[in-house]
């Protein structure tokens, strides 16, 4: 403070100090005027009073008939098919996250940088891929339907677990590894015995909040065609049957609801 | 037979560690350590007492000199050798280093894993007659009746005991503590303290202690030697300590 | 040899055979099962069709870079909306999130719809609200920005009611015992204590925004994500490289400049 004061002539000093939160205002205003200015608001249209009151009336009469009718294509057939999509996903994900997870994980050893450099990386690749893009990638390859949803959500979820689970192994206690080093374990003594076991909670509280995101995006992914309770949820707003709509996502709010509970209870079970 | 009798256990021969950011670890070191020995390392902090330890069962390479162990020079292990020579050196740690969730007795066991094929050790294959050794080494420490609990469940003098057990499985020459009290009570240092002199003196087990307190170091060892920025400056017979001497140690510059 | 058995504590028999273990593995192997079968997930298929999938693979590694000029105008269109929506959500999110303070608002039941309410607008996924604001307002960036503000709206209030109910009661009580009404207690205690924290948040939030607002377009909710689907549905995938691209690069210099103005404000 002292030496800047010295350096610096004494009113420039001041000047600067009073005034630098107006650069700030008129940044702040350039970007919103940017912001504002750039989009052209196509209006609302006409529509739009009537269609929002459809929407209320259908959320307010949902069609409870859809609920289950036996068909398998009922409301309850296909949120347990999306709730299969999110936990295969998942499960596959946290499978494939691990050795990711050690491979972007910083440590101190020589060179340990320029790999953990590298697979942080690529974890970030697969975080900012779409993942309805690749929904639409699997479904070239496995056809429409639940299988290119799992794909999907394997993929894609192993940008967030790996980067999770990579920092739990940065941050975890070394002192069981170290242990059985001295005991004259080899590596995969040491993984096996040592790592895994301290760090084996907190990989599965990890893995079950990010079964909770999945759960919310196994029931859009089927907006494109990749599976469960999104196909009939666009069909249904595209012919404009709100009551079906409003059963569809009050069925989503329940399951979200549930699943989101359910796991919390789990993860505090564990730690 | 007489000879390797009073052969020492370890030998350094003017061994230095520098580490990779330059720090001196070790200077010039050069003594032996007879077999049998309660010896205890003191030192202030940052003295290198940890770094001489984990040079005997290299955890850390030294730079340059030469350590021994019954005659034979450890630097040249490597892979499965190297693994050997650990199985044979117990170390105990401040923070007891056990796998927090897993039961006493699986802690305990693993202590083996220098004996077992790898598979055996990931599938915790262990014979009977091992499981009942770890019964044994867990009485040694007073604490069979705790072979199931889990390990964060005890006190820390008790997960301390733990720690002293799964070395015990090693069936080790040499048990090196690496503050081993540190972060224990007066009553469950004792504890902990008295089974390592009981190892010392029953199983004629080599123990090297780091120790911060010096009462304790002149109540249990045979032997104290003193380090001041990684050079040895004190080695007294336990006889010939006086409380003047460790007040030097301990001055700072 | 005796003696130590006797000394032995009686194993449950839960821990004897592993019945925590072997029960969870069992359940979640049923999971798997049941999720492989209702989702026809089987490798054999994916291996069997693997080479229209490097064959797309191939094609999107060949960007066609002259398709950048097309899309800058709708990139910036993508970040315009998430500015706009995470500002809405973020500002509609205050009063939410000041009535949801446990030790703001002793009226337990207030607090508990409030939150509830909340809970229901998380639950929601952004592409769900999509479409259904494309249905009421039409396709364009109005649907876009309503959008960004309900989810980012949900996600704000629960990371600015955390912070609130963190904050230093001191200052408060002091204005309390000089008689302050409850909006000069915010005014004065609260907000001054939270400021940095909202705006940290608020970055962070927009962080999450402009990754969202990129495929929210596919559903006509505007922005880039319109040319996605335009590209995906002419099977033009490296014109959808281009756009990946793109957007990882937008993305990733949003992200720099944020967590540059999140270090500075904490
Ligand atoms: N991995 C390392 N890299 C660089 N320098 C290190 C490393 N480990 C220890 N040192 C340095 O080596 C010196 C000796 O450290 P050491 O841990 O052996 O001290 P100590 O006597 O055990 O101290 P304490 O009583 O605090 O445990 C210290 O100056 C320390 O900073
Ligand atoms: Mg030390």
């Amino acid at each position: 403070m002292q030496t800047t004061l010295e350096n610096h002539p004494l009113t420039h000093h001041l000047f600067w100090r009073r005034w630098h939160w107006l650069l700030w205002v008129v940044v702040v205003a350039g970007v919103y005027s940017w912001a504002i200015g750039g989009l052209h608001f196509t209006g609302i249209q006409e529509s739009a009073g009537s269609v929002s009151r459809s929407i209320l009336h259908g959320l307010l009469h949902p069609d409870w008939a859809y609920v289950y009718n036996g068909s398998g294509e009922d409301l309850s057939s296909l949120i347990l098919q999306t709730l299969a999509i999110a936990f295969l996903g998942t499960f596959v994900s946290a499978l494939i996250s691990v050795p990711f997870a050690f491979w972007a994980a910083r440590t101190d050893q020589h060179w340990a940088h320029l790999r953990s450099g590298s697979g942080k990386v690529v974890l970030t690749l697969i975080r900012t891929f779409p993942e309805i893009v690749l929904a639409i990638m699997f479904i070239k390859a496995v056809g429409p339907g639940s299988y290119a949803g799992v794909l999907a959500v394997s993929i894609h979820s192993i940008g967030m677990l790996g980067k999770l689970f990579s920092e739990s192994l940065e941050n975890m206690d070394r002192g069981a590894e170290e242990a059985i080093r001295s005991a004259g374990g080899n590596r995969s003594e040491i993984l096996t015995l040592a790592t895994l076991p301290t760090i084996f909670p907190e990989f599965i509280s990890y893995t079950l909040y990010r079964f909770e995101i999945a759960v919310r995006s196994a029931s859009i992914l089927g907006m494109v065609g990749a599976g469960g309770i999104g196909t009939p949820l666009i069909f249904a707003i595209q012919t404009r049957s709100w009551s079906r709509v409003g059963i569809i996502l009050l069925g989503i709010i329940v399951m979200v609801l549930a699943i989101d509970s359910l796991s919390e209870q789990l993860r505090k079970k564990l730690i | 037979m007489q000879a390797t009798a009073t052969a020492p256990i370890i030998a350094f021969h003017h061994v230095n560690k520098i580490y990779a950011n330059g720090t001196v670890g070790l200077k010039d070191i050069d003594f032996q350590i007879p077999r049998g020995q309660f010896l205890v390392v003191v030192g202030l902090s940052g003295a290198g007492k940890s770094t001489l330890l984990r040079t005997i069962n290299r955890m850390h390479e030294i730079s340059s000199g030469e350590i021994r162990i019954d005659d034979a020079p450890i630097g040249a292990y490597k892979g499965k050798a190297l693994r050997q020579l650990r199985c044979h050196i117990g170390m105990i740690f401040q923070n007891f280093n056990l796998v927090n969730r897993a039961s006493v007795e699986r802690n305990v066991l693993s202590g083996l894993v220098g004996y077992y094929p790898t598979w055996k050790c990931i599938l915790g294959l262990f014979s009977a007659a091992d499981k009942q050794r770890a019964v044994q080494a867990l009485k040694r420490v007073s604490l069979t009746p705790k072979i199931f609990t889990r390990a964060d469940e005890l006190s820390g003098g008790q997960q301390q005991r733990v720690a002293i057990a799964r070395t015990l499985m090693q069936d080790p020459k040499i048990i090196l503590a690496d503050e081993p009290v540190a972060s224990l009570d007066p009553r469950t240092t004792k504890d902990v303290m008295d089974t390592l002199q009981r190892l010392n003196r029953e199983d004629g087990i080599t123990v090297i202690v780091n120790l911060h307190s010096v009462a304790l170091a002149r109540q249990y060892a045979d032997r104290i030697i003193g380090l001041r920025a990684g050079e040895l400056v004190y080695d007294q017979p336990i006889d010939n300590v006086t409380t003047a001497d460790l007040d030097r140690i301990y001055q700072t510059n | 040899m005796t003696n130590s058995t006797l000394d032995l504590p009686k194993r449950p028999w839960r821990q004897r055979y592993h019945v925590a273990a072997i029960g969870w593995t069992l359940v979640l192997g049923v999971l798997l099962v049941l999720s492989s079968l209702m989702t026809g997930a089987n490798l054999g298929t994916f291996l069997s069709n693997i080479d229209q999938f490097l064959a797309l693979l191939v094609q999107m590694s060949h960007p066609a870079w002259s398709y950048l000029h097309v899309i800058l105008q709708p990139l910036y269109e993508t970040i315009q909306m998430a500015i706009l929506g995470t500002t809405i959500g973020a500002v509609l999110a205050v009063p939410f999130a000041l009535l949801a303070a446990s030790n703001l608002v002793g009226n337990r039941l207030l607090r508990g719809l409030i939150r509830f309410f909340l809970d229901l607008v998380r639950t929601l996924p952004d592409l769900l609200l999509a479409a259904i604001f494309v249905a009421v307002f039409g396709i364009g960036s109005t649907a876009g920005v309503i959008t960004l503000a309900i989810f980012s709206f949900g996600m704000v209030s629960k990371l600015f009611y955390e912070v609130i109910e963190t904050i230093d009661m001191g200052p408060l009580e002091a204005l309390k015992s000089v008689g302050a009404t409850k909006v000069t207690m915010i005014w004065y205690a609260v907000l001054p204590q939270i400021l940095n924290q909202f705006v940290s948040y608020f970055l962070y939030t927009l962080e999450i925004n402009v990754r969202a607002s990129t495929v929210l377009g596919y559903l006509g909710a505007g922005g880039i994500g319109v040319y996605l689907q335009r590209s995906l549905g002419e099977f033009n995938y490296s014109a959808t490289a281009v756009i990946i691209l793109a957007t990882l690069v937008v993305v990733l210099v949003i992200d720099g400049i944020s967590n540059h103005l999140r270090r500075v404000l904490l």
